[in-house]
């Protein structure tokens, strides 16, 4: 499909900060243009492993290869080919939002011929034109964001990444977040992303999975809804819910079985043959069941089967 | 190095100090209340000694003799007690530091042509006030002995006969004996070594703290760009502070600046170049302002005061201690700082504390390269 080099080639890269293992023989590749996302919950090692695409740690073991530089010894050569934005927003906050931009145009020497160009370019893609004198401290989180997304920018690096970008913003804010995400993925640049929120995970063109510092699946968001998980998806609506997932979890025919909201999502070999089968079982021990029936596969349905743990609760999501 | 990259963190940083009400308050307020709390506050000078008298006697001769005393700027009569107890009570209260005891029979052995002991009790408990005082009594009663002599002798209508030893005193660098004179120009570095290690002190420390460092590193800008970047927007305020400070010196405690100002600034600029350096290496080490800004004090303050020669003479310490001391840059600046301003010495005569500026300038700044690596963790 695609035949150039790949952005990001990653191979069997370990982090161990003293025993323990963040990151655990991960490999991967990116290509150009293409929205790579990162999905995992707090702690599986995703900031770990961006950080050390982007030099910013040394790999314990392992390759990393960033727009064809390698991260452990030409770090100055791939900080120049990247964005990065980092999880924490670290711009200054007693700059101006222009102050904020000049400065790291200066960081990335972007010619003053250009400059002004550029300057433009970025306001008006934050959205930000005509507070070029607000401090940046005073913006609301959705336009620090992207200033910090358009600082990163500035010097168009082929490679971005951007590192849990939208984790507190409002969900309008986060829609237009993508959409200049998908913009510059558009333009060729390779965007590079993490992520728990799974609603996100379905804009990107492919997904790795990470669970414990381990890569549990990889794949474009369909195939790894219609793949990763051998079996169909079943939701069960019923009261008590305890006693039924209690029951369930014994029965054989029920591959997995996890609570979603308020209620229940099963993976069985075959949809139509166990709600038949389950279904009187269940009335039998006195559950009253309100809804039982096939559903399609989520990207959380996935990741649930897979690892056995909830990336972000249902009700946590915004 | 880039030109461009170095200019931007100048830009940055000169942009943050502007802001920022608290480092402004170091840069001006800091500098002149140092130079007024130690110009003031730190004096070797010991005068108008309490003193408290017994004159047992009362009569004419014993009170023209305590005269002599109270006229001397160097004692100061604050009590005449007419008992033992009352005498001792006063110096167990600390409210005199001489008791002085005139004997019952004072005129009568004068008359008798002598000799009259006076009794002087002393607290020594500070021994160097106590000495101070023994000297400066018995230079009182010596100059009121000779003259009792002189009228005696002027009496018997005898010549005067002179000496036949004396010495001619003249005092130099520092006619008055002032102590100030000796303090304030001691002073000036200090409050350099203080205000340039406490403000660099902070600078990396606030990036890391405020999360800014992350985005930083994360572009192509390299550690001696960062270091130099931050350093001369500090540079320059320190050398602002440097001439605030000296000027204070001069117009305000009115101490003598004999020296060329050129030599003083750029003996200033090598001192300061050190705590800058200073201070930047301990900021890159803390990570957090608090432990920074502490740090910077320790390393900086107290060495300077106590073991640079402004307190405590350095020939005068133990060889072990006297060793250490080349190891404090302050005592290097301390040196010539005192030589220019009272001196007025000149380069030629200054090169060795000049070299070891110098030496301790390059090596700072060469770890202060070092010790900011571009990671994390």
């Amino acid at each position: 499909m695609n035949h150039e080099i790949p952005s990001v080639v990653v191979r069997d890269l370990v982090k161990q900060f003293g025993n323990f293992v963040a990151v655990d023989h991960i490999s991967f590749e990116a290509h150009r243009g293409e929205i790579f996302g990162f999905l995992g919950p707090n702690g599986s090692g995703k900031s770990t492993t961006i950080r050390m695409l982007c030099g910013l740690l040394r790999p314990t073991a392992g390759h990393a290869l960033v727009a064809g530089y390698d991260v452990a010894r030409d770090r100055e050569t791939v900080r120049q080919s990247i964005g990065y934005m980092s999880q924490k927003f670290s711009l200054y906050n007693d700059l101006t939002v222009i102050e904020n931009i000049r400065f790291f145009a200066g960081m990335y020497e972007v010619s003053s011929a250009i400059l002004q160009q550029r300057i433009g370019w970025v306001l008006n893609m934050a959205g930000l034109s005509g507070r070029e004198l607000a401090l940046t401290g005073t913006l609301a989180v959705g336009w620090k964001q992207r200033l910090a997304l358009g600082c990163a920018v500035l010097h168009r690096p082929p490679i971005l990444f951007l590192d849990e970008p939208t984790s507190g913003v409002d969900p309008i804010s986060r829609r237009h977040f993508w959409d200049l995400i998908h913009q510059l993925a558009d333009e060729g640049v390779t965007v590079f992303v993490t992520t728990h929120y799974m609603d996100e995970a379905e804009y990107c063109d492919r997904l790795v999975m990470i669970h414990q510092g381990k890569i549990v699946a990889s794949g474009s968001p369909l195939e790894l809804k219609q793949h990763a998980v051998e079996g169909e998806l079943l939701l069960l609506e019923c009261e008590p819910l305890g006693l039924a997932l209690d029951l369930l979890h014994t029965d054989p025919d029920v591959l997995d079985a996890a609570v979603f909201g308020n209620a229940l999502h099963l993976v069985v070999p075959q949809a139509m043959a166990a709600v038949a089968r389950l279904r009187p079982c269940l009335t039998a021990h006195g559950i009253t069941v309100t809804k039982f029936g096939p559903i399609p596969m989520s990207l959380e349905d996935v990741f649930v089967a897979l690892t056995g743990k909830r990336v972000k609760s249902a009700n946590q999501e915004v | 190095m880039r030109w461009h990259r170095l200019a931007a963190i100048v830009r940055k940083e000169v942009i943050q100090i502007r802001r920022d009400a608290r480092s402004l308050l170091i840069v001006v307020v800091m500098p002149v209340l140092l130079m007024l709390a130690f110009g003031y506050g730190v004096s070797f000078d010991i005068k108008h000694i309490p003193v408290c008298v017994f004159d047992r006697e009362g009569s004419q001769q014993s009170q023209d003799f305590l005269k002599h005393f109270q006229a001397s700027e160097y004692f100061n009569v604050v009590e005449a007690v007419n008992n033992f107890p009352a005498l001792i009570h006063a110096i167990d209260a600390g409210s005199c530091r001489l008791a002085l005891v005139i004997p019952h029979d004072y005129s009568l052995k004068l008359r008798a042509g002598g000799p009259v002991s006076v009794q002087a009790l002393l607290d020594a408990s500070d021994n160097n006030t106590a000495n101070v005082s023994i000297s400066y009594s018995e230079a009182v009663v010596q100059a009121y002995s000779q003259q009792l002599q002189l009228e005696w002798l002027n009496r018997q209508g005898r010549f005067v006969i002179q000496p036949p030893l004396s010495v001619d005193v003249r005092t130099w660098f520092n006619e008055d004996l002032e102590s100030m004179a000796n303090i304030v120009p001691g002073v000036v570095a200090i409050v350099m070594a203080v205000i340039g290690s406490f403000l660099t002190s902070l600078t990396i420390a606030r990036e890391w703290e405020r999360g800014t460092m992350e985005q930083l590193i994360s572009t192509p800008v390299t550690s001696l760009e960062v270091m130099i970047g931050k350093l001369v927007p500090y540079f320059l305020i320190g050398m602002l502070d440097t001439v605030l400070c000296a000027g204070m010196g001069i117009w305000w405690f009115q101490v003598p600046f004999r020296g060329e100002w050129s030599v003083f600034l750029i003996s200033s600029a090598l001192f300061l170049t050190v705590v800058l350096s200073l201070g930047y290496v301990i900021s890159v080490v803390a990570k957090s302002q608090l432990a920074a800004s502490q740090a910077a004090l320790i390393t900086t303050f107290l060495p300077a005061f106590l073991l640079s020669g402004f307190i405590y003479p350095i020939d005068q310490m133990p060889a072990v201690l006297r060793l250490i001391t080349h190891l404090i840059p302050a005592r290097f600046f301390m040196t010539i700082t005192r030589d220019v301003f009272l001196k007025g010495t000149s380069i030629p005569l200054l090169v060795n504390d000049l070299v070891a500026l110098a030496v301790f300038a390059l090596l700072l700044t060469m770890l202060a390269t070092r010790a900011f690596q571009k990671h994390l963790s």
